[in-house]
Protein backbone atom coordinates (compact mmCIF):
# COMPACT_ATOMS: atom_id res chain seq x y z
CA UNK A 1 0.00 0.00 0.00
CA UNK A 2 2.63 2.41 0.96
CA UNK A 3 4.67 1.07 -1.70
CA UNK A 4 1.92 1.59 -4.11
CA UNK A 5 1.45 5.25 -2.79
CA UNK A 6 5.21 6.16 -2.76
CA UNK A 7 5.33 4.78 -6.76
CA UNK A 8 2.48 6.44 -7.93
CA UNK A 9 3.98 10.07 -6.46
CA UNK A 10 7.20 9.86 -7.74
CA UNK A 11 5.26 8.98 -11.06
CA UNK A 12 3.45 12.24 -10.45
CA UNK A 13 6.13 14.05 -10.06
CA UNK A 14 8.36 12.90 -12.82
CA UNK A 15 5.71 13.79 -14.82
CA UNK A 16 5.47 17.38 -13.22
CA UNK A 17 9.34 17.97 -13.97
CA UNK A 18 8.87 16.18 -17.69
CA UNK A 19 6.16 19.01 -18.70
CA UNK A 20 7.55 21.97 -16.60
CA UNK A 21 10.90 21.30 -18.56
CA UNK A 22 9.07 20.26 -22.04
CA UNK A 23 7.17 23.80 -21.39
CA UNK A 24 10.29 25.90 -21.05
CA UNK A 25 11.91 24.68 -23.61
CA UNK A 26 8.94 25.42 -25.81
CA UNK A 27 9.48 29.43 -23.90
CA UNK A 28 12.78 29.27 -24.70
CA UNK A 29 12.79 28.05 -28.74
CA UNK A 30 9.70 30.79 -28.75
CA UNK A 31 11.62 33.53 -27.34
CA UNK A 32 14.72 32.66 -29.94
CA UNK A 33 13.04 32.47 -32.63
CA UNK A 34 11.55 36.09 -32.20
CA UNK A 35 15.03 37.25 -31.01
CA UNK A 36 16.34 35.55 -33.99
CA UNK A 37 13.93 38.52 -36.21
CA UNK A 38 14.65 41.85 -34.30
CA UNK A 39 16.57 42.87 -38.04
CA UNK A 40 13.10 42.74 -39.44
CA UNK A 41 11.43 44.92 -36.67
CA UNK A 42 12.01 48.18 -39.43
CA UNK A 43 10.19 46.14 -42.01
CA UNK A 44 7.50 45.23 -39.55
CA UNK A 45 7.04 48.74 -38.17
CA UNK A 46 3.13 48.49 -38.82
CA UNK A 47 2.31 45.54 -36.65
CA UNK A 48 5.15 47.30 -33.96
CA UNK A 49 2.57 50.30 -34.15
CA UNK A 50 -0.19 48.77 -33.99
CA UNK A 51 0.31 46.69 -30.82
CA UNK A 52 1.93 50.15 -29.14
CA UNK A 53 -1.39 51.47 -29.84
CA UNK A 54 -2.62 48.46 -27.65
CA UNK A 55 -0.66 48.05 -25.01
CA UNK A 56 -0.10 51.63 -24.63
CA UNK A 57 -2.45 54.12 -25.84
CA UNK A 58 -5.89 52.00 -25.64
CA UNK A 59 -4.06 51.19 -21.24
CA UNK A 60 -4.28 54.99 -20.07
CA UNK A 61 -7.52 55.49 -18.72
CA UNK A 62 -7.22 52.49 -16.69
CA UNK A 63 -3.94 53.00 -15.62
CA UNK A 64 -4.72 56.80 -14.68
CA UNK A 65 -7.33 55.04 -12.87
CA UNK A 66 -4.77 52.84 -10.69
CA UNK A 67 -2.94 55.57 -10.49
CA UNK A 68 -4.63 58.41 -8.78
CA UNK A 69 -6.43 55.75 -6.31
CA UNK A 70 -2.95 54.13 -5.65
CA UNK A 71 -1.62 57.60 -4.96
CA UNK A 72 -4.32 58.84 -2.75
CA UNK A 73 -4.11 55.58 -0.56
CA UNK A 74 -0.77 55.55 -0.40
CA UNK A 75 -0.64 58.84 1.12
CA UNK A 76 -3.61 57.98 3.60
CA UNK A 77 -1.39 54.96 4.64
CA UNK A 78 1.49 57.32 5.17
CA UNK A 79 -0.20 59.73 6.83
CA UNK A 80 -1.43 56.56 9.64
CA UNK A 81 1.69 54.91 9.71
CA UNK A 82 3.71 58.66 10.44
CA UNK A 83 1.18 59.78 13.31
CA UNK A 84 3.00 60.82 16.19
CA UNK A 85 5.77 59.23 14.85
CA UNK A 86 7.37 61.50 11.87
CA UNK A 87 6.49 64.87 11.18
CA UNK A 88 4.16 65.51 7.76
CA UNK A 89 6.54 67.65 5.86
CA UNK A 90 8.00 64.47 4.99
CA UNK A 91 5.17 62.94 3.75
CA UNK A 92 5.74 63.84 0.05
CA UNK A 93 9.06 61.87 -0.16
CA UNK A 94 7.82 58.87 1.68
CA UNK A 95 5.09 58.83 -0.95
CA UNK A 96 6.77 59.77 -3.81
CA UNK A 97 9.49 57.23 -3.36
CA UNK A 98 7.38 54.22 -2.55
CA UNK A 99 5.41 55.62 -5.43
CA UNK A 100 8.49 55.76 -8.30
CA UNK A 101 10.61 52.59 -7.01
CA UNK A 102 7.78 50.09 -6.16
CA UNK A 103 4.00 51.08 -6.31
CA UNK A 104 4.49 52.35 -10.12
CA UNK A 105 6.16 49.71 -11.58
CA UNK A 106 4.44 46.65 -9.92
CA UNK A 107 0.43 48.23 -9.80
CA UNK A 108 0.84 49.37 -13.37
CA UNK A 109 2.24 46.51 -14.74
CA UNK A 110 -0.30 43.88 -12.37
CA UNK A 111 -2.97 46.00 -14.29
CA UNK A 112 -1.68 45.86 -17.32
CA UNK A 113 -1.05 41.98 -16.98
CA UNK A 114 -4.48 41.63 -16.30
CA UNK A 115 -5.51 43.82 -19.13
CA UNK A 116 -2.99 43.40 -22.40
CA UNK A 117 -1.40 39.94 -21.07
CA UNK A 118 -4.95 38.22 -21.05
CA UNK A 119 -5.82 39.38 -23.78
CA UNK A 120 -2.60 38.72 -26.22
CA UNK A 121 -3.34 35.11 -24.58
CA UNK A 122 -7.05 34.97 -25.23
CA UNK A 123 -6.29 36.63 -29.03
CA UNK A 124 -3.02 34.33 -30.32
CA UNK A 125 -5.43 31.30 -27.93
CA UNK A 126 -8.48 31.56 -30.31
CA UNK A 127 -6.00 32.10 -33.55
CA UNK A 128 -4.49 28.91 -32.24
CA UNK A 129 -7.76 26.67 -32.03
CA UNK A 130 -9.21 27.97 -34.93
CA UNK A 131 -5.63 26.71 -36.65
CA UNK A 132 -5.35 30.59 -37.75
CA UNK A 133 -1.91 29.90 -36.71
CA UNK A 134 -1.26 27.07 -39.01
CA UNK A 135 -2.66 28.92 -41.71
CA UNK A 136 -0.17 31.95 -40.74
CA UNK A 137 2.81 29.11 -40.49
CA UNK A 138 1.44 27.43 -44.54
CA UNK A 139 1.66 30.87 -45.94
CA UNK A 140 5.34 30.81 -44.78
CA UNK A 141 4.89 33.62 -42.39
CA UNK A 142 6.75 32.64 -39.19
CA UNK A 143 4.40 33.72 -36.05
CA UNK A 144 7.41 34.14 -34.01
CA UNK A 145 7.76 37.14 -36.18
CA UNK A 146 4.47 38.31 -36.99
CA UNK A 147 2.38 37.60 -33.39
CA UNK A 148 5.08 37.29 -30.79
CA UNK A 149 7.82 39.63 -31.64
CA UNK A 150 5.92 42.49 -31.84
CA UNK A 151 3.78 42.13 -29.11
CA UNK A 152 6.56 41.83 -26.98
CA UNK A 153 8.60 45.05 -28.45
CA UNK A 154 5.74 46.78 -28.24
CA UNK A 155 5.27 46.25 -24.04
CA UNK A 156 8.72 46.60 -23.57
CA UNK A 157 8.70 49.60 -25.13
CA UNK A 158 5.32 51.19 -23.42
CA UNK A 159 5.37 49.75 -19.83
CA UNK A 160 8.08 52.22 -18.68
CA UNK A 161 5.67 55.24 -20.84
CA UNK A 162 2.82 54.12 -18.69
CA UNK A 163 4.71 53.71 -15.79
CA UNK A 164 5.53 57.54 -15.96
CA UNK A 165 1.81 58.01 -16.63
CA UNK A 166 0.95 55.91 -13.50
CA UNK A 167 3.80 57.75 -11.49
CA UNK A 168 2.69 61.02 -11.93
CA UNK A 169 -1.05 60.76 -11.68
CA UNK A 170 -0.19 58.59 -8.22
CA UNK A 171 1.82 61.90 -7.30
CA UNK A 172 -1.42 63.83 -8.02
CA UNK A 173 -3.68 61.72 -6.65
CA UNK A 174 -1.19 61.89 -2.92
CA UNK A 175 -1.20 65.24 -3.73
CA UNK A 176 -4.71 65.94 -3.71
CA UNK A 177 -5.46 63.97 -0.47
CA UNK A 178 -2.45 65.52 1.44
CA UNK A 179 -3.78 68.99 0.81
CA UNK A 180 -7.26 68.18 1.19
CA UNK A 181 -7.44 66.13 3.60
CA UNK A 182 -4.32 65.79 5.87
CA UNK A 183 -3.82 69.97 5.78
CA UNK A 184 -0.24 70.04 3.83
CA UNK A 185 0.34 72.60 1.87
CA UNK A 186 1.10 72.60 -1.75
CA UNK A 187 4.99 73.78 -0.79
CA UNK A 188 5.28 71.41 1.99
CA UNK A 189 4.39 68.60 -0.02
CA UNK A 190 6.73 69.82 -2.70
CA UNK A 191 9.31 70.35 -1.28
CA UNK A 192 9.62 67.05 0.64
CA UNK A 193 8.88 65.41 -2.92
CA UNK A 194 11.77 67.56 -4.48
CA UNK A 195 14.09 67.32 -1.00
CA UNK A 196 14.48 63.62 -1.21
CA UNK A 197 14.07 63.13 -5.11
CA UNK A 198 16.71 60.71 -6.85
CA UNK A 199 16.71 60.49 -10.13
CA UNK A 200 18.28 56.44 -9.54
CA UNK A 201 14.15 55.77 -8.12
CA UNK A 202 12.85 56.81 -11.49
CA UNK A 203 15.59 54.92 -13.23
CA UNK A 204 15.03 51.68 -11.13
CA UNK A 205 11.36 51.68 -11.55
CA UNK A 206 11.45 52.03 -15.12
CA UNK A 207 13.73 48.99 -16.05
CA UNK A 208 11.63 47.14 -13.55
CA UNK A 209 8.56 48.12 -16.11
CA UNK A 210 10.90 47.41 -19.24
CA UNK A 211 11.09 43.77 -17.85
CA UNK A 212 7.52 43.51 -15.91
CA UNK A 213 6.25 44.37 -19.83
CA UNK A 214 8.59 41.67 -21.94
CA UNK A 215 7.69 39.29 -19.02
CA UNK A 216 4.00 39.75 -19.48
CA UNK A 217 3.51 40.05 -23.03
CA UNK A 218 6.07 36.39 -23.43
CA UNK A 219 3.91 34.75 -20.95
CA UNK A 220 0.82 35.82 -23.09
CA UNK A 221 2.24 34.66 -26.47
CA UNK A 222 3.64 31.53 -25.00
CA UNK A 223 0.38 30.37 -23.34
CA UNK A 224 -1.91 31.38 -26.05
CA UNK A 225 0.32 29.62 -28.53
CA UNK A 226 -0.18 26.37 -26.46
CA UNK A 227 -3.56 26.81 -26.14
CA UNK A 228 -6.07 24.09 -26.84
CA UNK A 229 -9.57 22.41 -26.66
CA UNK A 230 -11.62 25.36 -28.28
CA UNK A 231 -13.42 27.93 -25.97
CA UNK A 232 -12.72 26.24 -22.80
CA UNK A 233 -9.31 26.09 -23.48
CA UNK A 234 -8.81 29.80 -24.62
CA UNK A 235 -10.24 30.76 -21.46
CA UNK A 236 -8.35 28.98 -19.70
CA UNK A 237 -4.91 30.06 -21.47
CA UNK A 238 -6.35 33.68 -20.40
CA UNK A 239 -6.82 32.79 -16.80
CA UNK A 240 -2.80 31.00 -17.32
CA UNK A 241 -1.38 33.81 -18.56
CA UNK A 242 -2.70 36.35 -15.64
CA UNK A 243 -1.62 33.78 -13.00
CA UNK A 244 1.60 33.43 -14.46
CA UNK A 245 2.68 36.91 -15.40
CA UNK A 246 1.55 38.20 -11.93
CA UNK A 247 4.12 35.74 -9.98
CA UNK A 248 6.57 36.74 -12.83
CA UNK A 249 6.13 40.49 -11.87
CA UNK A 250 6.33 39.84 -8.44
CA UNK A 251 9.51 36.91 -8.61
CA UNK A 252 11.08 39.94 -10.72
CA UNK A 253 10.15 42.29 -8.74
CA UNK A 254 12.16 40.79 -5.79
CA UNK A 255 15.48 39.47 -8.02
CA UNK A 256 15.55 43.55 -9.52
CA UNK A 257 15.26 44.83 -6.24
CA UNK A 258 18.25 42.33 -5.02
CA UNK A 259 20.30 43.69 -7.80
CA UNK A 260 19.66 47.14 -7.56
CA UNK A 261 20.59 47.33 -3.69
CA UNK B 1 8.26 15.67 -55.59
CA UNK B 2 7.25 14.47 -51.61
CA UNK B 3 8.68 11.27 -50.13
CA UNK B 4 7.26 9.98 -46.82
CA UNK B 5 9.67 7.22 -44.94
CA UNK B 6 8.31 5.24 -42.29
CA UNK B 7 6.84 7.97 -40.64
CA UNK B 8 5.07 7.31 -37.00
CA UNK B 9 3.62 9.89 -34.45
CA UNK B 10 1.55 9.15 -31.50
CA UNK B 11 -0.45 11.23 -29.13
CA UNK B 12 -0.12 10.06 -25.54
CA UNK B 13 -0.66 6.35 -25.59
CA UNK B 14 -2.83 7.06 -29.10
CA UNK B 15 -0.35 5.93 -32.07
CA UNK B 16 -1.94 7.90 -34.89
CA UNK B 17 0.59 6.93 -37.72
CA UNK B 18 2.44 3.53 -37.93
CA UNK B 19 4.84 3.90 -40.64
CA UNK B 20 3.50 5.73 -43.77
CA UNK B 21 5.37 5.13 -46.73
CA UNK B 22 4.18 7.34 -50.15
CA UNK B 23 5.54 8.62 -52.39
CA UNK B 24 3.62 11.73 -54.69
CA UNK B 25 5.45 13.23 -57.66
CA UNK B 26 5.14 16.39 -58.94
CA UNK B 27 1.35 16.57 -60.99
CA UNK B 28 -0.43 14.01 -59.09
CA UNK B 29 -3.59 14.34 -57.96
CA UNK B 30 -4.15 11.95 -54.77
CA UNK B 31 -6.91 11.45 -52.31
CA UNK B 32 -6.35 10.53 -48.74
CA UNK B 33 -8.87 8.47 -47.15
CA UNK B 34 -10.31 6.43 -44.45
CA UNK B 35 -12.21 7.06 -41.34
CA UNK B 36 -12.37 9.40 -38.98
CA UNK B 37 -9.38 9.54 -36.99
CA UNK B 38 -7.05 7.06 -38.72
CA UNK B 39 -4.47 9.89 -39.78
CA UNK B 40 -5.62 11.54 -42.22
CA UNK B 41 -4.93 15.59 -41.37
CA UNK B 42 -1.93 14.44 -39.02
CA UNK B 43 -0.46 13.24 -42.42
CA UNK B 44 -1.28 16.16 -44.30
CA UNK B 45 0.44 18.35 -41.53
CA UNK B 46 3.14 16.34 -41.18
CA UNK B 47 3.92 17.04 -44.98
CA UNK B 48 3.90 21.00 -44.52
CA UNK B 49 5.90 20.71 -41.44
CA UNK B 50 3.28 21.62 -38.89
CA UNK B 51 3.81 18.65 -37.34
CA UNK B 52 7.26 16.89 -35.93
CA UNK B 53 7.42 13.05 -36.40
CA UNK B 54 8.18 10.72 -33.71
CA UNK B 55 10.36 9.24 -36.15
CA UNK B 56 10.61 9.02 -39.72
CA UNK B 57 11.08 11.73 -42.57
CA UNK B 58 8.94 13.79 -45.42
CA UNK B 59 11.21 15.47 -47.63
CA UNK B 60 9.63 17.87 -50.02
CA UNK B 61 11.69 18.91 -53.12
CA UNK B 62 14.78 17.42 -51.23
CA UNK B 63 14.20 19.06 -48.45
CA UNK B 64 13.48 16.75 -44.97
CA UNK B 65 10.60 19.20 -43.71
CA UNK B 66 11.32 17.70 -39.64
CA UNK B 67 15.05 18.47 -39.62
CA UNK B 68 15.65 21.72 -42.17
CA UNK B 69 16.29 25.19 -40.61
CA UNK B 70 12.83 27.32 -40.08
CA UNK B 71 14.17 29.60 -42.75
CA UNK B 72 14.57 26.57 -45.27
CA UNK B 73 10.67 25.61 -44.41
CA UNK B 74 9.70 29.00 -44.95
CA UNK B 75 10.99 28.70 -48.52
CA UNK B 76 9.10 25.46 -49.35
CA UNK B 77 5.83 26.43 -47.81
CA UNK B 78 6.06 29.30 -50.36
CA UNK B 79 5.45 26.73 -53.09
CA UNK B 80 2.52 25.08 -51.36
CA UNK B 81 -1.12 26.31 -50.97
CA UNK B 82 -3.22 24.64 -48.19
CA UNK B 83 -6.90 24.64 -47.21
CA UNK B 84 -7.62 24.43 -43.76
CA UNK B 85 -10.82 22.26 -42.95
CA UNK B 86 -12.42 24.97 -40.63
CA UNK B 87 -11.20 27.96 -43.72
CA UNK B 88 -8.59 29.23 -41.09
CA UNK B 89 -9.28 32.62 -42.39
CA UNK B 90 -8.23 35.24 -40.47
CA UNK B 91 -11.24 37.05 -38.53
CA UNK B 92 -9.29 40.82 -37.62
CA UNK B 93 -8.84 40.97 -41.48
CA UNK B 94 -10.76 41.33 -44.43
CA UNK B 95 -11.06 39.17 -47.15
CA UNK B 96 -8.58 41.42 -49.46
CA UNK B 97 -5.98 41.33 -46.32
CA UNK B 98 -6.46 37.34 -45.54
CA UNK B 99 -6.10 36.70 -49.65
CA UNK B 100 -2.86 38.69 -50.28
CA UNK B 101 -0.88 38.55 -46.17
CA UNK B 102 1.28 35.81 -47.60
CA UNK B 103 2.07 37.96 -50.77
CA UNK B 104 2.71 40.81 -48.38
CA UNK B 105 4.65 39.32 -45.84
CA UNK B 106 6.79 37.92 -48.69
CA UNK B 107 7.67 41.14 -49.76
CA UNK B 108 5.03 42.28 -52.75
CA UNK B 109 3.50 46.27 -51.35
CA UNK B 110 1.80 47.58 -54.85
CA UNK B 111 -1.61 47.67 -53.73
CA UNK B 112 -3.04 47.72 -57.26
CA UNK B 113 -0.80 44.73 -57.93
CA UNK B 114 -2.59 42.99 -54.67
CA UNK B 115 -6.08 44.30 -55.48
CA UNK B 116 -6.07 43.25 -59.02
CA UNK B 117 -4.55 39.67 -57.67
CA UNK B 118 -7.03 39.49 -55.26
CA UNK B 119 -9.85 40.10 -57.77
CA UNK B 120 -8.17 37.65 -59.92
CA UNK B 121 -7.92 34.81 -57.13
CA UNK B 122 -12.02 35.63 -56.09
CA UNK B 123 -13.00 35.15 -59.69
CA UNK B 124 -11.08 31.74 -59.89
CA UNK B 125 -13.36 30.65 -56.96
CA UNK B 126 -16.42 31.87 -58.15
CA UNK B 127 -16.50 35.01 -56.05
CA UNK B 128 -16.83 38.95 -56.95
CA UNK B 129 -16.74 42.47 -55.22
CA UNK B 130 -16.51 40.95 -51.83
CA UNK B 131 -12.92 42.27 -50.83
CA UNK B 132 -13.93 44.97 -47.72
CA UNK B 133 -15.89 42.03 -46.29
CA UNK B 134 -14.99 40.64 -43.33
CA UNK B 135 -15.18 36.71 -42.54
CA UNK B 136 -17.47 36.99 -40.05
CA UNK B 137 -19.91 38.20 -42.76
CA UNK B 138 -19.81 35.25 -45.11
CA UNK B 139 -21.38 31.72 -45.08
CA UNK B 140 -19.31 28.46 -45.02
CA UNK B 141 -19.49 27.94 -48.69
CA UNK B 142 -18.32 31.30 -49.03
CA UNK B 143 -15.32 31.28 -46.52
CA UNK B 144 -13.93 27.68 -47.66
CA UNK B 145 -14.23 29.76 -51.45
CA UNK B 146 -12.10 32.62 -49.70
CA UNK B 147 -9.63 30.09 -48.29
CA UNK B 148 -9.03 28.59 -51.39
CA UNK B 149 -8.24 31.76 -53.04
CA UNK B 150 -5.94 32.51 -50.36
CA UNK B 151 -4.24 29.04 -50.91
CA UNK B 152 -4.00 29.95 -54.71
CA UNK B 153 -3.20 33.64 -54.27
CA UNK B 154 1.20 32.59 -54.54
CA UNK B 155 0.32 30.34 -57.40
CA UNK B 156 1.79 27.25 -55.51
CA UNK B 157 3.05 24.14 -56.72
CA UNK B 158 1.96 21.73 -54.39
CA UNK B 159 -2.06 22.45 -52.86
CA UNK B 160 -3.50 20.61 -49.96
CA UNK B 161 -6.96 20.32 -49.42
CA UNK B 162 -8.03 19.03 -45.54
CA UNK B 163 -11.45 18.19 -45.86
CA UNK B 164 -12.75 20.53 -48.39
CA UNK B 165 -16.55 19.67 -47.94
CA UNK B 166 -16.86 18.90 -44.56
CA UNK B 167 -19.66 20.87 -42.89
CA UNK B 168 -20.99 22.32 -46.39
CA UNK B 169 -24.41 21.49 -47.06
CA UNK B 170 -24.47 18.87 -50.10
CA UNK B 171 -25.19 21.89 -53.28
CA UNK B 172 -22.04 23.38 -51.81
CA UNK B 173 -20.21 20.31 -51.44
CA UNK B 174 -21.04 20.01 -54.82
CA UNK B 175 -19.40 23.42 -56.28
CA UNK B 176 -16.56 23.10 -53.74
CA UNK B 177 -16.10 20.04 -55.59
CA UNK B 178 -16.19 21.04 -58.98
CA UNK B 179 -14.35 23.86 -58.12
CA UNK B 180 -11.25 21.60 -56.77
CA UNK B 181 -11.96 19.67 -60.21
CA UNK B 182 -11.32 22.57 -62.16
CA UNK B 183 -8.72 24.09 -60.48
CA UNK B 184 -6.56 21.01 -60.47
CA UNK B 185 -7.04 20.35 -64.55
CA UNK B 186 -6.08 24.52 -64.88
CA UNK B 187 -3.30 25.41 -62.61
CA UNK B 188 -1.42 21.66 -62.53
CA UNK B 189 -0.47 21.96 -59.86
CA UNK B 190 0.42 18.55 -57.18
CA UNK B 191 -2.90 18.14 -55.61
CA UNK B 192 -3.44 16.28 -52.13
CA UNK B 193 -6.75 15.58 -51.05
CA UNK B 194 -7.74 14.43 -47.09
CA UNK B 195 -11.47 13.87 -47.06
CA UNK B 196 -13.79 10.47 -46.21
CA UNK B 197 -16.33 11.79 -48.86
CA UNK B 198 -16.52 9.75 -51.23
CA UNK B 199 -18.08 11.79 -54.05
CA UNK B 200 -15.18 14.71 -53.97
CA UNK B 201 -12.72 11.84 -54.68
CA UNK B 202 -14.28 10.02 -56.95
CA UNK B 203 -14.83 13.58 -59.13
CA UNK B 204 -11.18 14.73 -58.32
CA UNK B 205 -8.76 12.05 -57.65
CA UNK B 206 -6.62 9.99 -59.90
CA UNK B 207 -5.07 8.13 -57.05
CA UNK B 208 -6.35 7.04 -54.30
CA UNK B 209 -4.12 6.66 -50.74
CA UNK B 210 -6.57 4.12 -48.33
CA UNK B 211 -4.85 4.59 -44.52
CA UNK B 212 -6.10 2.31 -41.96
CA UNK B 213 -5.44 1.97 -38.31
CA UNK B 214 -2.24 4.12 -39.27
CA UNK B 215 -0.83 2.63 -42.30
CA UNK B 216 -1.28 2.70 -46.09
CA UNK B 217 -3.93 0.28 -46.56
CA UNK B 218 -4.38 1.00 -50.55
CA UNK B 219 -2.52 3.01 -53.04
CA UNK B 220 -3.82 2.97 -56.20
CA UNK B 221 -5.94 4.00 -59.02
CA UNK B 222 -9.86 4.81 -58.13
CA UNK B 223 -10.91 1.68 -60.72
CA UNK B 224 -9.20 -0.87 -58.58
CA UNK B 225 -10.03 0.71 -55.64
CA UNK B 226 -13.50 -0.02 -56.22
CA UNK B 227 -13.07 -2.85 -57.43
CA UNK B 228 -11.16 -4.08 -54.63
CA UNK B 229 -12.51 -7.28 -52.19
CA UNK B 230 -10.51 -6.23 -49.15
CA UNK B 231 -13.30 -6.54 -46.27
CA UNK B 232 -12.03 -3.32 -44.92
CA UNK B 233 -12.09 -1.24 -48.08
CA UNK B 234 -15.55 -2.84 -48.63
CA UNK B 235 -16.84 -1.81 -45.20
CA UNK B 236 -15.49 1.72 -46.04
CA UNK B 237 -17.78 2.40 -49.40
CA UNK B 238 -20.27 0.21 -48.59
CA UNK B 239 -21.76 3.60 -47.27
CA UNK B 240 -21.14 5.33 -50.43
CA UNK B 241 -23.12 2.45 -52.47
CA UNK B 242 -26.26 2.42 -50.24
CA UNK B 243 -29.32 3.63 -52.87
CA UNK B 244 -29.61 6.79 -50.33
CA UNK B 245 -26.46 8.27 -50.97
CA UNK B 246 -26.33 7.12 -54.79
CA UNK B 247 -29.46 9.45 -55.17
CA UNK B 248 -27.48 12.04 -53.81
Amino acid sequence: MSRSFTLRTVGRLGGLIRRFVAEFGQAAMLLWRAASYTRRIPRDRRLLLDQMAHIGADSLPLVFVIGFFTGMVSAWQAAYQFKGLIPYSLLGAAVSRAIFLELGPVLTAIVIAGRVGASIAAEIGTMRVTEQIDALESLAISPARYLALPRIVAAVIMMPLLVIFANAIALGGAYIVSNLFLDISSKMFFESVQRFFQVKDIVIGLVKALFFGGATAFIGVHVGMNASGGAEGVGNATIRSFVLSSAMILVLDVMLWKIFF
Amino acid sequence: MIEIRNLHKSFGEQEVLRGIDLRINDGDTVAIIGQSGCGKSVLLKHIIGLMQPDSGEVIVDGVNMSTAKPRVIEKIRQELGFLFQGSALFDSMTVLENVTLGLREHGLRDEKELARITKEKLALVGLHGIEERMPSNLSGGMKKRVALARALATNPKYMFYDEPTTGLDPITSDQIDGLIEGLTAKLRATSVIVTHDMFTVERIAKRMVFLHEGKVHFDGPPAELNASRNPIISLFLERYRSPLTLAR
